[in-house]
Formats: structure tokens, sequence, C-alpha cells
């Protein structure tokens, strides 16, 4: 009963958070308001179960990721014009494609709710099976990740390269 | 509404309201977070279907998917900042001459 209740509480705010996203007008807002809906969306996961998921997610996403977002919108602090008018030219076509998506969306999932089988147990998503799942079984995929990681990095410092030799 | 409804109802509006943004905002950055929120979206509704087939798989395909998306956001800022020194500006109409 108090599961569920979490659950609708943290889907509720999560969906906020999204919609905030859409009206408020400075950028440090809008990533403020995208960092509560991935902590909603830990609280979800924790209350799912999986809590492997839900302490990365927090980690990796709000830690990292946001993090990162944050310090870039604090380096570009600059007044332009996209702060006076929020939205583009396709404002209401994009409306009109949203509404389309939500109601084809929403068809879709009131349609197979009949079959829909519960949600199942998460017995197998204790840190213990998932570490020793993802250090058995999936080491290559970690060390090609790891590959992925370094090659990000020296693309992101190539790219500023070029432009710093480029101005002389 | 059951849990698993519930769950996949959110992952779409997120995923709805994610592209919503990509789509009217002006602010590069402001689309970038969109981007963002599409990708939690998606990822919600991996979650759920894997927890309830109980695969430990599913977390690991997750963790992966987390580490892809810090990459992914390691080379989309130096992109954005090379466009804002080029234009001095964030707003997508400065932008309107990158055709081709």
């Amino acid at each position: 009963m108090i599961e569920s209740a979490l659950l609708y509480l943290f889907a509720a705010s999560a969906l906020a958070g999204a919609v905030l996203m859409l009206v408020v007008r400075h950028p440090m807002r809008v990533a403020l308001a995208l960092i509560a809906t991935m902590l909603s969306l830990a609280g979800v996961y924790a209350v799912l179960g999986v809590h492997v998921i839900a302490v990365f997610q927090v980690l990796i996403y709000v830690g990292a990721v946001m993090v990162f977002m944050v310090y870039v919108i604090m380096l570009l602090e600059m007044r332009d014009r996209s702060l006076a008018r929020r939205y583009s030219a396709l404002l209401v076509p994009g409306i009109a494609g949203f509404a389309l998506l939500v109601g084809t969306l929403g068809l879709g999932l009131w349609r197979d709710a009949a079959d829909a089988p519960g949600a199942g147990d998460s017995a197998a998503y204790g840190v213990q099976s998932f570490s020793i799942a993802f250090l058995n079984d999936y080491w290559l995929h970690f060390e090609l990740v790891s590959v992925l990681l370094v090659a990000a990095v020296v693309a992101a410092i190539a790219v500023l390269k070029v432009e710093s030799a480029s101005r002389g | 509404m059951d849990k698993m409804q519930l769950l996949l109802t959110l992952s779409a509006a997120l995923f709805a309201a994610g592209l919503l943004g990509v789509i009217v905002r002006r602010n590069v950055l402001v689309m970038l977070m969109c981007m963002e929120l599409m990708l939690n979206g998606v990822n919600l509704s991996l979650v759920s279907f894997a927890q309830q087939n109980g695969a430990v798989a599913g977390a690991v395909l997750v963790f992966l998917i987390f580490v892809v998306a810090a990459a992914e956001i390691a080379i989309a800022i130096p992109i954005v900042l090379l466009l804002v020194r080029a234009k001095r500006s964030l707003d997508l109409e400065a932008y309107a001459d990158l055709k081709g």
C-alpha cells in the first residue's frame, strides 16, 4: 500500500519536473528541473526494488552528467535572445506532433492493458548478484565501455584543440 | 491502473515531453537537456521490462547505457562550446547557416 503510494508520488514528481523543463525560461532552472526529474526516477527505481540502478542513476546522471551541464551553463552565462524568447517558430507543429505521439502511445497502452502481467519479483537485482554477473559474464563489455570512455575524452580534447589551433 | 501500466505511461510521457522540448525550445543547452530527458524516459521502460523479467542482464545493460550517456554528453558539450565560440550565441536561429 505505502509502496504504491510512493510509486505514484515519485511518478507525479518526475512528470512535474518534465513539464517544468518545458516552461521555465533560464537554462539553469531547466537543469534544476531535470535534476529533480532524475532524482524522482531514482526514487521510482528504488521503490521497484532495483537498488543498484537507483544508485547508478544518482551517481552517474545527477553526480556526473548534470554537474557537467550546470558547470557549462555557468561558463556560458550570457544574455542572448534565447532567454527573451523561449519557443521557436515550430511551437504549433511541435505541439501537434506531441499530441499525436501521446495519443498513439496512450491508445496502445490502454489497449494492451488487459493482458499486461504484473511486475515480477526483484530478487535478481541485489548488489551481489549484479556484481557477480557483471564481472564474470560481462567483463568484455566492461572493458569495451572503458575504451569508449577514453575515446570520448580524447575526442573532446581533439575538438577543442582544433578550435584553438584555428584561432591562431 | 496496475504498476506496469503506470511505469510505461510515465516512460511514454517523459519521452514525449523531451521530444516536445527538443522541437520547441530555442536554447541549445535546453535542447541537450531535453534529449537527456528522452533517454531517461526510454531507460525507465527498459528497467521496468527487465525487472518484470527478473534477468540480471537488464541491470548490466542499464549500467552500460548510463556510461554511454556520460560519453555522449562529454562529446556534445565541447561541440556546443565550439558553436557558441563561433556564433557568440546559444540561440538556435544563429545557427541557421549550418546547412549541408
